[in-house]
């Protein structure tokens, strides 16, 4: 059997209820920014199953993967100079011990 | 197949203890999202994801682990009845997101196929006319310089907050 538009999402909502699990339950910073590649990776798999099943006229949903590469790249590097900052000033990366700005 | 290595090693990625396994298995499922991508046959969308993703942001990640973490220690586990709460939600929002995805009837497609060619790509990213992507374009641009600036404005503020208290001592 040839796989389709529906195998595709499929394999991608599971890749980003994976990537929810692991944002639940993870409580170490870098490891939540794994769970956030992998969602924000699914949301591209379901962009360019899209272009090519449904839209293949056009290459809108490629230019939205490539903006949310881009974008998604800029996050990780931002949110990682935080972590490490965050590290140095705490000594942890635990999100339970980072609460010195809550009140 | 290749889709069952993708969900396998996300799995393991979310669930190891040992948290550079977790960015290993990351590094699997990327190359296997990018292996998807080479099957569709979007070539150009597989290397920038192979590039940015495998090349880049898990290369980052290992850094960052290597800069906080202490070696072969193990990351705790959650109490049982969290993760059991955790796995039941995101199963549940899976069911009911796969529900709708099933009963909704996609309309095949009409028009006629355009290649994802590098040609392609190249012209409508840089195109003004109507359904040209340059203005999008050059606010990634944008926003990357910004995230390049703040990221080094992150990095140094330690820094210069000593020079201040040198100055000043």
């Amino acid at each position: 059997m040839e796989p389709g538009l529906y195998h595709i999402l499929f394999v991608s909502a599971l890749i980003f209820f994976i990537g929810v699990f692991g944002f639940f339950t993870r409580r170490n910073l870098v490891t939540m920014l794994m769970s956030v590649e992998l969602i924000l990776n699914s949301v591209n798999l379901n962009f360019i199953a899209f272009n090519k099943y449904l839209w293949p006229g056009e290459l809108d949903g490629l230019f939205f993967s490539i903006f949310i590469i881009a974008i998604a790249a800029a996050e990780a590097a931002v949110a990682i100079a935080i972590i490490i900052n965050l590290y140095r000033s705490h000594q942890s990366i635990d999100v339970e011990k980072a609460e010195s700005m809550k009140y | 197949m290749l889709a069952a290595f993708v969900l396998a090693s996300a799995v393991m990625a979310v669930t190891t203890r040992h948290i550079f396994r977790a960015a290993i298995y990351l590094l699997f499922t990327l190359m296997g999202i990018a292996g998807i991508y080479f099957w569709m046959q979007y070539e150009f969308i597989a290397a920038v994801q192979i590039v940015v993703y495998v090349g880049g942001i898990t290369v980052l990640i290992i850094f960052s682990i290597f800069l906080t973490q202490q070696a072969g220690e193990l990351l705790p586990t959650q109490p049982a009845i969290k993760q059991l709460f955790a796995g039941l939600a995101a199963f549940c929002a899976f069911a009911f997101t796969m529900l709708q995805v099933y009963q909704h009837n996609f309309n095949s497609p009409v028009a006629v196929k355009m290649e994802p060619s590098v040609v392609n790509i190249g012209n409508k990213m840089i195109s003004v006319q109507q359904g040209g992507y340059a203005l999008p374009f050059e606010v990634v641009s944008i926003l990357l310089l910004a995230a390049l600036v703040g990221c080094v404005v992150i990095a140094m503020r330690a820094k210069s907050v000593d020079k201040e208290e040198q100055v000043n001592i």
